[in-house]
């Protein structure tokens, strides 16, 4: 579009006030230190309950830092202009990796409470374990661990620090740079979040497999990160920051994102159902047979309606995804969805005969997302919150969906 | 000159998307409705300067998907329950599970023949000709140029009257077409 429309709009201040941004880290500073207190009080009154609580909401929180750095590659080696205006919140959620690696040591040290396959005696008397025991040990656990994090936190690294660099420098260099190494990235990401989530959910029933759980976890990380990324930018916006910058357009796209993952979430969700439920092997269909005992058959529903129905039904039309209003409750409908999506998946384990929600539960929700939460508004104030040296920003900015 | 025959309208021949998208809403401040434009590419804003209606062909695809969702089902449950009620594997004669992807195929083929045979139909294709290949500029409009019609069928059309009204926005070229 010409600059003869535009030479008049309102730009936007590009470091976050530090009123607001005090305020922000208060109200964060406050959840961490109850949630930590509560977390830390409940595992020494109940470490059974602890850890799968514990699990639930590091995997929750592991998912959208996973999400958001398969984004960030995405946009690189598209060379999207649209999202590089948004692309600095990204970056200060994916460079979360390395405090993601310290919220995994309660994981770590809890592996005897988590994975059956941990207990030596166990294994020795099971042969499916017996079997599976090359990979499932602790030491392979452990140091695939430390790979996966090396991985995650060297990318997100590179990439954020790259982005960072071009703020003062404008140098085209690092957009190349960039573009190059987020190609070996998507393959080594997409391994890696796919073991991932094999070591630390699927083995909570190490006699199960299925070959497209790590696609069914990633498409779920990655709906919630849109959804806590399209969420803080309206929180943002109701605080006078970044207001002019992103515009209906930039959220319409997110709208189209949020909306195609609800349906490649489901996608997957069903082929995995449907090709276990079809070939009927019993080591296949326990995991729906958990599934669809006592309450958690009423959970696997929310998950069918919820999960997809409701949120596909109020995503569809145009006019809904540039709403902010339908965005604004979307969302959190999304984030709740994708927290009963990782418990169904942990849970069944734990509880055979129902849901039994815990007030541990909660209390490692908001010490995880609070510690996240924490990561991510320190980042924001130590550089601009918009790539403002990327060659497509000001064309990003200008971004209409035609 | 053309005065026996019908007249499609006037073309004005602009030489920026700015003037054209000025005189789009000159032309709707003076009344008028009836009205297009030919640009080499899409221009931001022409549609709410123009006041064209957001599309009804999303409904169209709604009524597809709907049909072919419903067809579906139908389908498998009548030949599979009625008509040849068959046990294969164990199986029920019908269920949701094997019958999904059978649903969404017929889902996704129909939202798509409602899409294209919906788009095609909302312009009006397929045409052999169209009026403004009477304007002796028109591959200006695939290339450099900016035109915009008003077409004779609008209320406030008078030949001479919306020839000076564009010639004032400053087309660089008007003519008037034949139908």
């Amino acid at each position: 579009m010409s600059k003869h429309h535009h030479h008049d709009a309102p730009k936007d201040n590009y470091q976050i006030p530090v009123a607001t941004w005090e305020k922000g880290r208060n109200v964060i500073l406050a959840l961490f230190v109850i949630s930590w207190v509560a977390a830390l009080a409940g595992f020494s009154l109940d470490h059974k309950q602890f850890f799968p609580s514990y699990l639930v909401a590091f995997y929750f929180g592991a998912g959208i830092t996973i999400g958001s750095a398969l984004f960030i590659m995405i946009q690189h080696l598209t060379g999207s202009a649209w999202s590089v205006p948004l692309r600095r919140l990204m970056e200060n959620i994916m460079m979360n990796m390395p405090v993601l690696a310290v919220l995994f040591l309660p994981i770590a040290f809890g592996i005897h409470e988590l994975y059956e396959w941990s207990h030596a005696d166990v294994v020795a008397n099971d042969p499916l374990l017996l079997k599976k025991a090359a990979f499932l040990n602790p030491t392979a656990f452990y140091i695939r661990a430390v790979i996966y994090f090396a991985i995650w936190s060297y990318w997100a690294w590179r990439l954020s620090s790259w982005s960072r660099s071009q703020d003062a420098s404008k140098d085209l260099n690092f957009t190349f740079k960039s573009e190059r190494l987020s190609a070996p990235g998507m393959l080594l990401f997409f391994l890696s979040a796919s073991l991932a989530s094999v070591d630390w959910i699927m083995s909570l029933q190490p006699h199960w497999y299925s070959t497209i759980f790590g696609i069914y976890c990633m498409a779920g990380g990655m709906w919630a990160f849109f959804a806590i990324l399209t969420f803080t930018l309206l929180r943002l916006r109701a605080n006078g920051i970044l207001a002019n910058s992103v515009t209906i357009e930039h959220y319409h796209d997110m709208g189209k994102w949020m909306f195609a993952l609800t349906v490649f979430w489901a996608y997957i969700a069903f082929s995995q159902y449907m090709l276990i439920w079809y070939a009927n092997l019993p080591e296949e269909t326990i995991f729906f047979k958990v599934r669809r005992t006592g309450t958690w058959e009423m959970v696997s529903a929310v998950l069918l309606f919820g999960h997809f129905a409701a949120t596909f039904l109020t995503l569809l039309a145009r006019a809904s995804k540039r709403s902010l209003n339908v965005l604004r409750f979307i969302t959190v409908w999304i984030l709740c969805m994708h927290y009963v999506d990782v418990y169904w998946l942990v849970m069944p384990n734990f509880s055979k005969a129902g849901i039994a929600p815990h007030w541990m539960d909660l209390a490692c929700f908001v010490a995880v997302m609070s510690t996240l939460a924490l990561g991510f508004w320190w980042r924001l104030r130590s550089a601009p919150i918009v790539p403002v040296g990327d060659p497509r920003f000001q064309k990003g900015l200008e971004f209409q969906n035609v | 000159m053309a005065d026996q025959s019908p007249i499609h309208g006037v073309v004005a021949d602009f030489d920026s998307p700015d003037t054209l998208l000025d005189a789009v809403k000159a032309a709707r401040a003076k009344g008028y409705t009836k009205m297009e434009a030919y640009t080499p590419f899409p221009i931001h804003g022409i549609d709410e300067a123009m006041g064209a209606k957001q599309s009804i062909l999303g409904y169209i695809v709604l009524c597809g998907s709907a049909t072919g969702f419903t067809t579906a089902i139908l389908l498998q449950w009548w030949t599979g329950t009625i008509v040849y009620p068959l046990v294969i594997s164990g199986k029920p004669l019908f269920a949701f599970e094997f019958g999904f992807p059978i649903i969404f195929e017929l889902t996704v083929l129909l939202s798509a023949f409602g899409a294209v045979f919906g788009m095609l139909g909302l312009n009006g294709l397929p045409r052999l000709n169209h009026p403004i290949f009477n304007y002796s500029g028109v591959a200006g409009s695939s290339d450099d140029r900016f035109l915009l019609v008003i077409e004779a069928s609008d209320r406030n059309f008078e030949v001479t009257a919306t020839r000076d009204f564009l010639a004032s926005l400053g087309a660089e070229k008007l003519e008037v077409i034949e139908a």
